[in-house]
């Protein structure tokens, strides 16, 4: 064991995604069940193998119990973390160190929303802060553009930087025939877009459709005999540095600085060793900070990093292969997506997108820039 | 220590007659905001209301724009003299041309709503 993580010693086995875009009549408790029959069946197992349940319901606070419930079974650890999108990075993290142990043999991690397909508030449970409420700002929109306008004060980062974010996740979505929105975007459609916060308009934030995912983990002994290649965990890092914006101890500075760094010892790597880079982009300047925090460029480069289509197709970095947050997918939390997206390149099923990768690096975000995590996955050939 | 300090409740009601005040801690000398049971990253429970300056510096700004006629507006994290941040509105000017690093100080208004903190441009 390295540096507190049980390197390569749990893997991921199977992968899925179901309901992308619009997934109309149904509750989000009926997509992840779908998702995660998929990722079993494409890991080669069944429901009676499952002994973990790490799930976040948008909507019920007990939805690990729900889930477990739904699915009939009974697992042993059954974990509803609460630090939004973040929350599946977690799980990868936790699932490993569960599996390393022995307390459990097979976790599903799985998640469903589809707040496209319901009134407006009937998914999710976050409260306004009474410090923040009286002022009226979007949430989260205007936390991320606080912190925008940071970068670009301290930077010169500027609203094209942003753009260049927004464009580039929509050519990797044009490659991906599951990205829910596909037509071409200039940098001109972005500038001239209205504005939400600023900023940031409305072009420079995700989305928010509907979908589902699961990915199911095991030990790495077990996972030789399941259905696909397994995608091996090599590090897994994360931090909470606080909940609203105001309490943020650096608006530049997110906690990626200090995942980053951790779970790439754990993995043993550095930098130029990562084929892929899955970035939580809940707005443009996210994949920014998380650039410069993970170490791509120094600290204030990463408008620069960005420009001249540097992280879309055939670009310098492959940055959000699936379209992302902003193109693809994001039903209120999206970091599982980082997850199956990264395991399908490292699978090589990627189809027009696919990049040659061996390793590949999902970052999650979770409330405004307020949790962090890391998780390094690679082939076998990494181990 | 005070046992029965309520923290909002008491945030507001000084709010309520015209004061701004902030938590600080008697031993460190720490401000706090917003305010809580103890100081964080000490846990100190030694918590006072002090009166503050009123002093301040925009950190940070953006405009939350609305459909119109709804005028759009302005939100701001706000850096007091003391050493605090907190979200805020920095009013009577248009928002657009509210920048980082303005010097700023606190206005209290009163509304039906109840009290509330903004700021006006030095």
């Amino acid at each position: 064991m390295t540096n507190g993580f049980p390197r390569g010693r749990a893997a991921i086995v199977g992968a899925a995604t179901y309901g992308i875009g619009r997934c109309p009549g149904v509750s989000a408790v009926d997509m992840a069940a779908r998702a995660s029959l998929m990722a079993l069946d494409d890991a080669g197992l069944t429901l009676a193998d499952v002994d973990a349940i790490y799930t976040s319901a948008p909507y019920e606070v007990l939805g690990g119990l729900e889930l477990a419930e739904y699915l009939g079974i009974q697992p042993r650890v059954t974990d509803c973390n609460r630090t939004g999108g973040s929350a599946f990075e977690i799980y990868a993290q936790q699932a490993a160190l569960a599996l390393d142990a022995g307390l459990i043999d097979c976790a599903l991690i799985t998640y469903g929303s589809n707040p496209a397909s319901n009134p407006p508030g009937a998914v999710g449970m976050s409260r306004q802060s009474v410090w923040e409420a009286p002022y009226r700002p979007i949430a989260p929109a205007s936390s991320y553009a606080l912190a925008a306008s940071r970068h670009m004060h301290l930077y010169g980062t500027t609203r094209r930087d942003l753009a260049e974010v927004a464009v580039a996740a929509r050519r990797w979505a044009q490659l991906n025939p599951e990205a829910a929105v596909r037509d071409p975007l200039t940098i001109e459609d972005v500038l001239g877009a209205r504005m939400l916060s600023d900023p940031l308009s409305v072009r420079d934030a995700c989305l928010f459709n509907d979908g589902a995912a699961a990915i199911v983990m095991t030990r790495a002994d077990r996972a030789k005999d399941c259905a696909k290649p397994p995608v091996f965990v090599l590090g897994a890092a994360s931090v909470v540095t606080h909940r609203e914006i105001s309490a943020m101890p650096d608006l530049t500075v997110t906690g990626a600085a200090i995942t980053g760094p951790q779970a790439f010892a754990q993995a043993g790597i550095g930098i130029s060793d990562i084929d892929v880079v899955m970035l939580y982009d809940a707005f443009t300047i996210t994949p920014i900070l998380f650039l410069e925090d993970l170490g791509f460029c120094a600290k204030g480069e990463g408008g620069p990093f960005v420009a001249n289509g540097a992280i879309a197709p055939g670009g310098r970095l492959a940055v959000n292969t699936n379209g992302g947050g902003l193109s693809c997918v994001h039903p209120g939390m999206y970091g599982l997506f980082l997850l199956v997206e990264a395991t399908r390149q490292l699978r090589g099923e990627a189809g027009d997108r696919q990049i040659g990768a061996n390793i590949a690096v999902a970052h999650g975000n979770g409330g405004v820039l307020s949790s962090q995590a890391t998780v390094v996955l690679g082939t076998r050939a990494t181990l | 220590m005070s046992e029965d300090l309520r923290p909002v409740q008491e945030w507001q009601a000084h709010l309520a007659v015209g004061r701004l005040m902030l938590q600080r801690s008697r031993s460190t000398g720490q401000f706090v905001f917003y305010p809580r049971v103890a100081a964080p990253g000490t846990g100190a429970q030694d918590l006072d209301w002090v009166e503050a300056s009123g002093r301040g510096t925009v950190h940070a700004t953006t405009v939350v724009r609305r459909k119109p006629p709804e005028p759009s507006y302005s939100v701001a994290l706000i850096d007091l003299a003391e050493g605090v941040r907190l979200m805020s509105e920095v009013v009577d000017i248009a928002p657009e041309t509210v920048t980082i690093g303005m010097p700023v100080r606190a206005r209290i208004d009163h509304g039906e709503a109840g009290s509330r903190l903004v700021f006006v441009a030095e």
